[in-house]
C-alpha cells in the first residue's frame, strides 16, 4: 500500500518573501518580478520575485529539484534552448527585461556570463580558451590589446601565474581546478556585469574548492555573482545574501549571516539542520 | 608556481583576536584603576571605574557574534575550531574581569567612608599579581605561547595564599575592635574578587593551551591528547 508522506507547506509566499536591505545608493542590479517558469505543463518555478544589489554575492540553496539551478538559467535566458520551455513575469538587468521584446540575446549573455558545474574549456591552447570570447565579439583591436585582455582576465580568476609559462599548451592537460579557473577567466573576459556560477566547485576536492571559494570572495568588489551550491556550507561560505528556494518557490531570501544563524521561517530552519532535503 | 591562496577566513579570525585583545586591555586596566582608586581613596577615580563598564559589555556582545557568525559561516575545524571555542570562553572571562572591577570599586567607595583598617599591603601585591595574571595570559593568547599560559597557572596559588593570608590577618583586628568590622570586611571581599580575577586568567590560560596544544588542563587532568 503506497504512504503518503505530508510535506510542510512554505508558509510564506514567493511574491511576499521580504527583501534584504539595500544601500538606496545604486539601483537593484538584477530585478524579478513574478516569475514563472514552465517545462511544457510542468510548473517548475512559482511566482519569484527576488532582487540583488550591485557588486555581492547572492547564494540560491535548496534541495534537488528545487528550481534553482532553474532560476538561474533564467537570468541570461539559458533556458531557452530547452522546447517547449516558457517563462512569465519580468527579469530586469540593470532596469532593462531581458525577456522584452528586441532583446539582444548575445549582449544579454555577454553582460551575464555563467560558469558551469563541469569544467568545459574548449580543445584549445590556453590562451585560445581566453581570448575567443573576446575575438568574436570584436572586443580587442589589436594583438597587443587581446593580449592584455587574456592576461587581465587570467589575474582575475587567479590563475595566470600557474599558466602564464604555458599559454599556448591544451587546456585539456590542467587540472579540474585550473580548467575551472580557466572557464572564470574565459567568462571575465568579455567584461560581463554579472556572474552566475552553477554549482561551480561541485566537482572538485576540498583545495581546488576552497581556491574558488575566496575567488568568488575577490571578484565581487567587481561583478555580482550568483552562485547556485547544493552545499549549504559553501553558500555560508562565499554568500552575503542566501535565497532558500523549495519546489520552485523561494521561500526565504535574507542576509547570510541571518539566514544561518536565526532563519525567519520554519522550512528554511528543517533545511538548514537537515530535518529534510 | 601556486599562487598563495588568501583566505578572508583567516583575515576575520585576526580581527576577532584584535577586538579579543582590545577588551582585555581594557579590563586589565580596569583592574589596575580599581586597585589604585582603593589604596588613594580617591572617590573621583571609584566613581570612574564604577561607571566605565560599558565598553567592556559592548565588546563582550560583539565578540560573542563574531564567533557566533564564524562558526555558523565557516564550519571551521581543528586548530581554527579550538581558537574560536577559546575565544567564545575567554570572551566571558574578560567581561567577569570588567564586572569584578566595578565590585572592588564598590566596596573601595565603602571602605572609604571609613577610617583606614591598616595600611594596605597585601592587597596592592594582589593586584600586581592579577594584573600580571591577565597580562601574561593574554600575552600567551597572542604569541601561542603554552609555556608563559602554565606560568600563569602556577601563579594563582600565590594568589589563592595572600587571599588566606589577608582573611586570617583583618579576622585579629575584627576581634580587637568590632568598630573595623565593617571596613575590614570589605577589604576581605575585595581580596575574594582579586583572587577570582586570577581564576578567571587561569582559565583563559587553560583555553590558550588547549587551543594550541589541544591539551585539556583543567582540573588538573591528566592532559590526554583530544
Amino acid at each position: 500500500m503506497a504512504t503518503t508522506i505530508a510535506v510542510p507547506r512554505p508558509t510564506v509566499r514567493s511574491s511576499e518573501t521580504p527583501l534584504p536591505p539595500h544601500d538606496g545608493k545604486r539601483p537593484w542590479k538584477v530585478d524579478v518580478e513574478h516569475l514563472s517558469f514552465f517545462y511544457g505543463d510542468k510548473r517548475a518555478l512559482e511566482d519569484i520575485s527576488i532582487t540583488v544589489q550591485p557588486n555581492v554575492v547572492t547564494a540560491f540553496i535548496g534541495p534537488s529539484g528545487c528550481g534553482k539551478s532553474t532560476f538561474l538559467r533564467t537570468l541570461n535566458r539559458m533556458n531557452d534552448i530547452i522546447p517547449g520551455a516558457r517563462v512569465e513575469g519580468k527579469v530586469c538587468i540593470d532596469g532593462q527585461d531581458i525577456y522584452g521584446p528586441g532583446v539582444d540575446l548575445v549582449s544579454v549573455r555577454r553582460k551575464v556570463g555563467m560558469v558551469f558545474q563541469k569544467s568545459n574549456p574548449f580543445p584549445k591552447s590556453i590562451f585560445e580558451n581566453v581570448a575567443y570570447g573576446i575575438r568574436i565579439n570584436r572586443i580587442a583591436s589589436s594583438r597587443s590589446e587581446l593580449a592584455g585582455r587574456v592576461e587581465e582576465s587570467l589575474k582575475q580568476a587567479a590563475l595566470w601565474d600557474e599558466v602564464k609559462d604555458r599559454l599556448q599548451e591544451s587546456a585539456l592537460a590542467m587540472s579540474g581546478g585550473q580548467q575551472q579557473r580557466l572557464c572564470i577567466a574565459r567568462a571575465l573576459a568579455v567584461k560581463p556585469d554579472i556572474l552566475l556560477m552553477d554549482e561551480p566547485a561541485s566537482a572538485l576536492d576540498p583545495i581546488a574548492t576552497q581556491r574558488i571559494e575566496e575567488l568568488i570572495y575577490q571578484l565581487k568588489a567587481n561583478y555580482t555573482i550568483v552562485i547556485v551550491t547544493h552545499n549549504m556550507q559553501q553558500a555560508a561560505r562565499v554568500s552575503d545574501f542566501t535565497a532558500f528556494f523549495w519546489l520552485g518557490r523561494l521561500v526565504e531570501y535574507e542576509r547570510t549571516d541571518k539566514m544561518f544563524t536565526a532563519p525567519s521561517e520554519k522550512l528554511t530552519e528543517d533545511y538548514l539542520t537537515g530535518r529534510f532535503g | 608556481m601556486e599562487q598563495r591562496v588568501v583566505r578572508h577566513f583567516q583575515e576575520e579570525l585576526e580581527a576577532l583576536q584584535g577586538r579579543l585583545l582590545e577588551m582585555g586591555g581594557l579590563a586589565e586596566e580596569r583592574v589596575r584603576a580599581a586597585v589604585q582608586s582603593l589604596g588613594d581613596r580617591d572617590i573621583a577615580a571609584i566613581d570612574r571605574v564604577l561607571r566605565g563598564d560599558e565598553p567592556i559589555n559592548e565588546l563582550h556582545v560583539e565578540i560573542d557574534n563574531r564567533c557566533f557568525k564564524l562558526l555558523a559561516l565557516h564550519q571551521p575545524m581543528a586548530t581554527d575550531l579550538r581558537a574560536i571555542v577559546a575565544a567564545v570562553k575567554i570572551n566571558t572571562d574578560l567581561e567577569r574581569v570588567g564586572d569584578l572591577a566595578v565590585n572592588i570599586a564598590e566596596a573601595a567607595r565603602r571602605y572609604a567612608t571609613h577610617p583606614p583598617v591598616k595600611k594596605l599591603i597585601d592587597i596592592p601585591q594582589m593586584g600586581d599579581i592579577a594584573q600580571t595574571m591577565l597580562h601574561d595570559a593574554l600575552d600567551s593568547y597572542v604569541r601561542r605561547d603554552t609555556i608563559l599560559a602554565h606560568q600563569v597557572l602556577n601563579e594563582d596559588d600565590r594568589l589563592d595564599g595572600l587571599k588566606t593570608q589577608i582573611f586570617r590577618e583583618l579576622l585579629g583586628y575584627m576581634l580587637d575592635d568590632p568598630t573595623t568590622v565593617e571596613p575590614a570586611l570589605d577589604l576581605i571581599l575585595i581580596s575574594r574578587h582579586l583572587e577570582r580575577i586570577g581564576d578567571h586568567a587561569t582559565n583563559i590560560a587553560e583555553d590558550v593551551i588547549f587551543m594550541v596544544s589541544a591539551l585539556d588542563v583543567r582540573h588538573h587532568a591528566p592532559n590526554p591528547p583530544v
